[in-house]
C-alpha cells in the first residue's frame, strides 16, 4: 500500500509543475511568443473541462448502475461539436466581436446590456455551479481517503486543503490579468496538461482492465454479457431527454462558455475541435463500460462503483496505475475547479460587485486607474467565495450520495439559459422582458421541480409537501406538475422548466417593446456574420487610446485628433500621440467628439469605448465612418456651393471686364483706324500731290520725307502690335542674364531722353542691385515710362525719381513724377491697349507702351502697377532678384 | 466583389461550398437520429449492452471520421469568407 505521505508528495509534485508550467506558458504568452499555446490542439484539450470528476470516477459508477445511459452525457456534446456550423461558430464569432466575458455578459449585452439580466444569469450559475464545486471536492477527498484508508486525515480537513489550494491557484492565474477579456494562457494551459493527464490514466486504467485482467477485446464483451448490466435497459425519455440535456448544458455552463468562447484565440480552431474534441470523449468513454463490468466481478460486493478506477488497480497490486488513476481523477476535479471559478468570478465581479460599486463610489466611475483594482479585488475574492461556498454546501450536504445526484441537476439548471441564449442569437425578436421571464420561469421551476426536492424529504421541501403537493393542491407536486405523474424526475422537471421557460420568453418577448439598445444589440448578435468579418480581440491600456485615437481620427480628421492627442500626451508629459485616460482627457476628447457628432453621441462613443463596451470597436468605427463621410458629403457641398458662388462672382467680375474690353474694343477699332488713317490720308496726299508733278526738288523732297515719316510711325504702330501680339502669347524667348540694375536703369534714361525733358532724380547707392533678368526687355519699360513722364507730366518743372528698394525677393523699381497724375476712374484702364488718356496730340505712340510693359513684366515673373497717391503719376515695377518666376508662363 | 469577376468553375465551387455547409448543418440531425434508433429496436429478451456498446462506438466514430472531412472543407469556405469581399 502506498504510504500516504507518499501520495501527498506526488500530489504536491505535480501541483508544482502544474504551477511551473502555468507559469511559463503565461510568460511565453507575455512576451508574445504564442506558437503552440494558441493552437487548436490546446483549445480542443481545453474544452475537456467538461469531463470532471464526476466524468472520471462517476461515468464507471453511473455505467454499474445504470448501463450505457452514461454515455448520453458525451454524445450530447459530441452533436453539438460536429454541429458547429449552426450555433458554436455563431456563439465564439459574437463573443469575439463583442468581446463577451461570460454568458451573463452575453445574454445581458444582447439584450440591451441589462444588468437585471446579468444578475439573474449569475445568480442562477452560482445556484448551478456551487454544489458541482462540492462533488469535486467529495471525489478528491474521496479518493484521498481511498488510499489512506484508516489513516486518512479528517475527511472535511481534506477539502478544506483542496478547496484552499484551488483557490490559491485559481487567484494567481485566472486573475493575473487586468482584462476578463483577455486570454488565460496560463490557466488554459495547465488545462490542456491536466486533459492529457485524464485521458491518459483513464486509457491506462482501460487497457489494464481490457488486457491485464481480462483477455482482450472478445473477452470484454463476453463479460459484458454475462455481467449485471448485460441486458441495456434503454428507457426512451430519459435517453432522448438526457442526451438533449447533455448538448443544452454544454452549450451554457458557465465553465464551457468560459473555455469554449472567451478563451477562443482563434475561430479556426473550433473547425479542428468539431471532430477532435468527439474524439477525445469518445476515448474517455471507450473503457468505463469494460472497467465498470470488471470492477462488478472482482470487486466485493458492496463497494462503491464510483471508485472502480482507482480501486481496481489497487486491487490488483498495481499502486503505480492508481497512482496514476488518482493524479487523473485529480486533474479532472482541479481543472473543472480553476475555470469555473474563474467564470463565476468573473461574472460575480462584473454583474454584482461592480454595478454596486459604481453606484456606491459614484465619482468613481471616472478613476480608472481605480475601476481596474476593485475589478481584480473584486474577483480574487469572488473566487475565494465561490471556493468556500462550494466547500460549505459540501459540508452540509454531509458528502452523501445527495451529491452523486447533482451533476445533472445542475444541467438542468444552466439548461434555462437556453431559451435566452438560442433567442438571443437566432431571433432579433427577443427581448430584455421576456429573456427575464423565460429566465425566472425556468429557474423557479427548477429549483420547485427538481433542486429543492433534490435535498431529500424535510430537509427544505416537506415530504407532504413532495407527495400532496402545497396546501394539498395535487397537480401542483413538485415531481408531477399539472397532473404529469409516471414521468422520470429528471425529465419531468427537465421537460416543465424548458418548456415553460421558452413560452415565457416567446410570449413575452412578442408582447414587449424593446428599448432601441436592446434593437441594436439585437441586430448585431443576429447579424454578427454581417456586420463584424474580422473582428479582433482587443487590449486594454494603450489600445484602448488607440482605439480612442482610431475613432476621433475617423471623426475629427487625422491632423486634427493627432494633435489633439499629441498635445495632451505632452501635457502628461509622455512623447508621442497615445496619451493615459484620464478623465480630463476623456472629457476634452468628449467635448472634441460632440463638436462633431453632437453631444450625445460623443458620450455614448466615449462611454462605449472606455467603458466595457459591448457594442464592439468595429460597429463603432461603422458609425464613425458613416458620420465621417457625412460630415465629409456635406462640406464638399459646402465647398462646391462655396466654389459656385466664387466662380460666380469671378463670372460677373469678368462679364465687367468684357464690357469694359467691348467698350475699349470698339475704342481700340476707332482708334487703330485713327492711327492708321491719319498717316494714310498724309501719305496719299502728298503721294498724289508728287504724281502730279511740277515742282521743285525741294518740295519733293520734303514731301518725300513726310511720306517717310509716316511709313515709319506706321511701321512703329505695327511693330508695337506684332510685339504685344507675341507677349500676349507668351511665346516669347527671354534672354535671362545677371545684370547690374544701375547699368539698366542709366541705359534707359539715356536711351528714352530723359535729361533733356525733366530732371531726373535717382538714387546710385540703392541701384547697386544685381540681378537675374533681360535686360534688354527690361529698360525697353523703363524706356516706356521715363518716355510717358516725358511726354505726358504736366508740370511747369516736370521732375522724375527714379526709387530703388528691395522687398522680400523682389526688387521694386518707382517712377515717380511730379504731374497731376492719372484720374482714378482711368487707372485701370492705363495698361490697356491704345488708352492714351486725353491729349491726343502726343505723339510717337499708339498707347501700346504700358501694354507691352506689363506683359513684358508677367514674362520677366514679375509686374507694373500704378501707384495712386504718389503726388503725380507713380508706377512701380515689381521684378524677382533671381528671375526665377520668370519661366512661369502666361496663365 | 473580386469573386464576382471569377469564371465559371468557381459558379460550380461555391455551390459545392454552400452543400458543404449544408452537410455540416445535417450531420448532427443525422447523428442524433442514429442515436435514438435502439429505441426502436425493440426485440425478443430485450437489448444487449454488448451490442449497445458496439453500435453506438461505431456511430461515434463515423460521426468523427465525417466531421473531420467537413471540417477540413469548412475551414477553406470560412476563410474565403472572411476575406474582404
Amino acid at each position: 500500500m502506498l504510504s500516504f505521505n507518499t501520495l501527498i508528495a506526488v500530489c504536491l509534485a505535480y501541483v508544482v509543475a502544474l504551477f511551473l508550467i502555468a507559469f511559463a506558458a503565461d510568460r511565453r504568452a507575455r512576451q508574445g511568443k504564442f506558437g503552440w499555446l494558441r493552437s487548436p490542439l490546446v483549445y480542443t484539450l481545453s474544452l475537456s473541462i467538461y469531463c470532471t470528476a464526476w466524468t472520471f470516477y462517476g461515468a464507471v459508477g453511473y455505467a454499474a448502475r445504470s448501463g450505457l445511459e452514461f454515455l448520453t452525457i458525451y454524445l450530447g456534446p459530441t452533436l453539438v461539436m460536429v454541429g458547429w456550423w449552426w450555433i458554436l461558430r455563431k456563439l465564439v464569432r459574437i463573443g469575439r466581436s463583442q468581446r463577451i466575458t461570460s454568458i451573463a455578459d452575453l445574454i445581458s449585452s444582447r439584450y440591451g446590456k441589462s444588468n437585471l439580466l446579468g444578475v439573474i444569469v449569475t445568480l442562477m450559475a452560482v445556484i448551478g455551479t456551487t454544489p458541482y464545486i462540492a462533488l469535486q471536492l467529495q471525489s478528491v477527498t474521496l479518493s484521498f481517503a481511498v488510499f489512506a484508508g484508516s489513516a486518512a486525515p479528517d475527511k472535511n480537513a481534506t477539502a478544506l486543503w483542496v478547496a484552499a489550494g484551488l483557490a490559491l491557484f485559481t487567484v494567481l492565474f485566472g486573475t493575473r490579468n487586468l482584462d476578463a477579456n483577455e486570454r488565460h494562457y496560463g490557466v488554459v494551459t495547465a488545462i490542456a496538461v491536466e486533459a492529457v493527464m485524464k485521458l491518459f490514466a483513464l486509457l491506462a486504467v482501460g487497457v489494464f482492465v481490457v488486457w491485464g485482467v481480462a483477455d482482450g477485446a472478445g473477452d470484454i464483451l463476453a463479460r459484458i454479457d454475462a455481467s449485471p448490466i448485460a441486458g441495456w435497459e434503454l428507457k426512451p425519455g430519459r435517453w432522448v431527454s438526457l442526451i438533449f440535456l447533455s448538448a443544452v448544458a454544454f452549450l451554457t455552463l458557465p465553465r464551457m462558455f468560459q473555455v469554449m468562447v472567451v478563451e477562443n484565440a482563434d475561430e479556426r480552431h473550433l473547425s479542428t475541435a468539431s471532430w477532435a474534441f468527439p474524439l477525445y470523449l469518445m476515448l474517455m468513454s471507450l473503457f468505463v463500460v469494460p472497467i465498470a463490468v470488471v470492477g462488478l466481478d472482482l470487486m466485493p460486493a458492496g463497494s462503491n462503483p464510483d471508485l472502480f478506477v482507482l480501486t481496481l488497480p489497487l486491487s490488483q497490486g498495481r499502486e503505480g496505475l492508481a497512482m496514476l488513476s488518482f493524479l487523473g481523477g485529480f486533474s479532472s476535479a482541479t481543472s473543472m475547479v480553476i475555470v469555473a471559478a474563474i467564470a463565476l468570478s468573473t461574472m460575480v465581479s462584473n454583474h454584482i460587485v461592480m454595478p454596486i460599486w459604481l453606484s456606491v463610489a459614484r465619482q468613481g466611475a471616472t478613476v480608472s486607474g481605480d475601476v481596474r483594482q476593485v475589478v481584480l479585488t473584486a474577483r480574487r475574492v469572488s473566487i475565494a467565495v465561490i471556493l468556500a461556498l462550494g466547500y460549505a454546501y459540501y459540508r452540509v450536504s454531509g458528502g452523501g450520495a445527495a451529491l452523486a445526484a447533482i451533476g445533472l441537476i445542475s444541467f438542468v439548471g444552466v439548461a434555462q439559459f437556453l431559451p435566452a441564449l438560442l433567442g438571443g442569437i437566432f431571433w432579433r425578436g427577443a427581448t430584455r422582458m421576456g429573456a427575464a421571464a423565460g429566465l425566472l420561469t425556468g429557474f423557479g421551476l427548477w429549483a420547485y421541480t427538481l433542486f429543492l426536492p433534490s435535498f431529500g424529504g424535510s430537509v427544505i421541501l416537506s415530504a407532504e409537501l413532495l407527495a400532496q403537493g402545497p396546501f394539498g393542491i395535487g397537480w401542483l407536486r413538485p415531481q408531477a406538475l399539472f397532473g404529469v405523474s409516471g414521468m422520470d424526475p429528471l425529465v419531468h422537471a427537465l421537460f416543465w422548466s424548458l418548456t415553460l421557460n421558452t413560452i415565457a420568453f416567446c410570449v413575452i418577448s412578442l408582447a414587449s417593446f424593446p428599448r432601441p439598445q436592446e434593437r441594436l444589440q439585437g441586430a448585431q448578435f443576429v447579424n454578427v456574420f454581417d456586420h463584424n468579418p474580422n473582428a479582433q480581440g482587443w487590449v486594454s491600456g494603450m489600445a484602448e487610446a488607440e482605439d480612442l485615437l482610431v475613432m476621433a481620427q475617423r471623426i475629427l480628421g487625422p491632423e486634427q485628433a493627432q494633435g489633439l492627442f499629441s498635445r495632451e500626451a505632452a501635457r502628461q508629459g509622455k512623447a508621442g500621440y497615445l496619451p493615459d485616460i484620464s478623465p480630463d482627457f476623456l472629457q476634452r476628447l468628449e467635448r472634441e467628439l460632440a463638436g462633431s457628432v453632437g453631444a450625445a453621441t460623443g458620450h455614448a462613443m466615449i462611454g462605449q469605448i472606455v467603458g466595457g463596451a459591448s457594442v464592439s470597436v468595429g460597429d463603432l468605427m461603422a458609425v464613425a465612418d458613416e458620420t465621417a463621410q457625412m460630415m465629409e458629403y456635406s462640406s464638399q457641398l459646402e465647398a462646391k456651393s462655396a466654389e459656385l458662388e466664387r466662380t460666380a462672382r469671378q463670372l460677373r467680375e469678368v462679364n465687367e471686364k468684357l464690357t469694359d474690353l467691348s467698350v475699349q474694343k470698339d475704342a481700340f477699332l476707332s482708334q487703330i483706324s485713327h492711327e492708321l488713317r491719319t498717316p494714310m490720308t498724309s501719305i496719299r496726299a502728298f503721294s498724289e500731290i508728287m504724281r502730279e508733278g511740277g515742282m521743285t526738288a525741294a518740295e519733293r523732297a520734303k514731301y518725300a520725307l513726310i511720306i517717310h515719316d509716316e511709313t515709319i510711325r506706321l511701321t512703329r504702330l505695327l511693330d508695337d502690335l506684332l510685339d504685344l501680339s507675341v507677349l500676349e502669347s507668351g511665346q516669347v524667348e527671354m534672354n535671362m542674364q545677371t545684370a547690374d540694375l544701375q547699368d539698366i536703369i542709366g541705359r534707359s534714361v539715356t536711351s528714352a531722353g530723359g535729361d533733356g525733358c525733366l530732371a531726373i532724380h535717382r538714387d546710385p547707392v540703392r541701384e547697386q542691385v544685381v540681378l537675374v533678368t533681360d535686360p534688354d526687355r527690361l529698360s525697353q519699360v523703363f524706356i516706356n515710362l521715363i518716355a510717358n513722364a516725358c511726354k505726358y507730366c504736366d508740370a511747369e518743372q516736370p521732375e522724375l525719381r527714379i526709387r530703388v528698394r528691395s522687398k522680400g525677393g523682389n526688387i521694386e523699381v518707382d517712377f515717380v513724377d511730379n504731374g497731376t497724375g492719372i484720374p482714378a476712374k482711368s487707372q485701370p484702364l492705363i495698361f490697356e491697349k491704345f488708352s492714351r488718356l486725353g491729349d491726343q496730340r502726343a505723339a510717337g505712340g499708339a498707347g501700346l507702351g504700358l501694354a507691352i510693359s506689363r506683359e513684358i513684366m508677367a514674362n520677366l515673373g514679375g509686374s507694373v502697377i500704378y501707384l495712386p497717391g504718389q503726388g503725380g503719376a507713380a508706377f512701380r515695377v515689381i521684378l524677382p532678384v533671381d528671375g526665377a518666376a520668370s519661366t512661369k508662363s502666361k496663365p | 466583389m473580386s469573386e464576382r469577376r471569377q469564371p465559371l468553375f468557381l459558379e460550380r465551387e461555391s455551390y459545392r461550398q454552400r452543400r458543404t455547409t449544408d452537410a455540416a448543418r445535417l450531420l448532427p440531425v443525422l447523428g442524433f437520429l442514429a442515436l435514438c434508433l435502439p429505441i426502436l429496436w425493440g426485440g425478443e429478451g430485450g437489448l444487449l449492452t454488448s451490442v449497445g456498446v458496439i453500435y453506438l462506438f461505431g456511430v461515434w466514430v463515423v460521426l468523427i471520421v465525417v466531421a473531420m472531412v467537413l471540417a477540413r472543407r469548412l475551414r477553406r469556405i470560412d476563410a474565403q469568407q472572411d476575406a474582404p469581399d
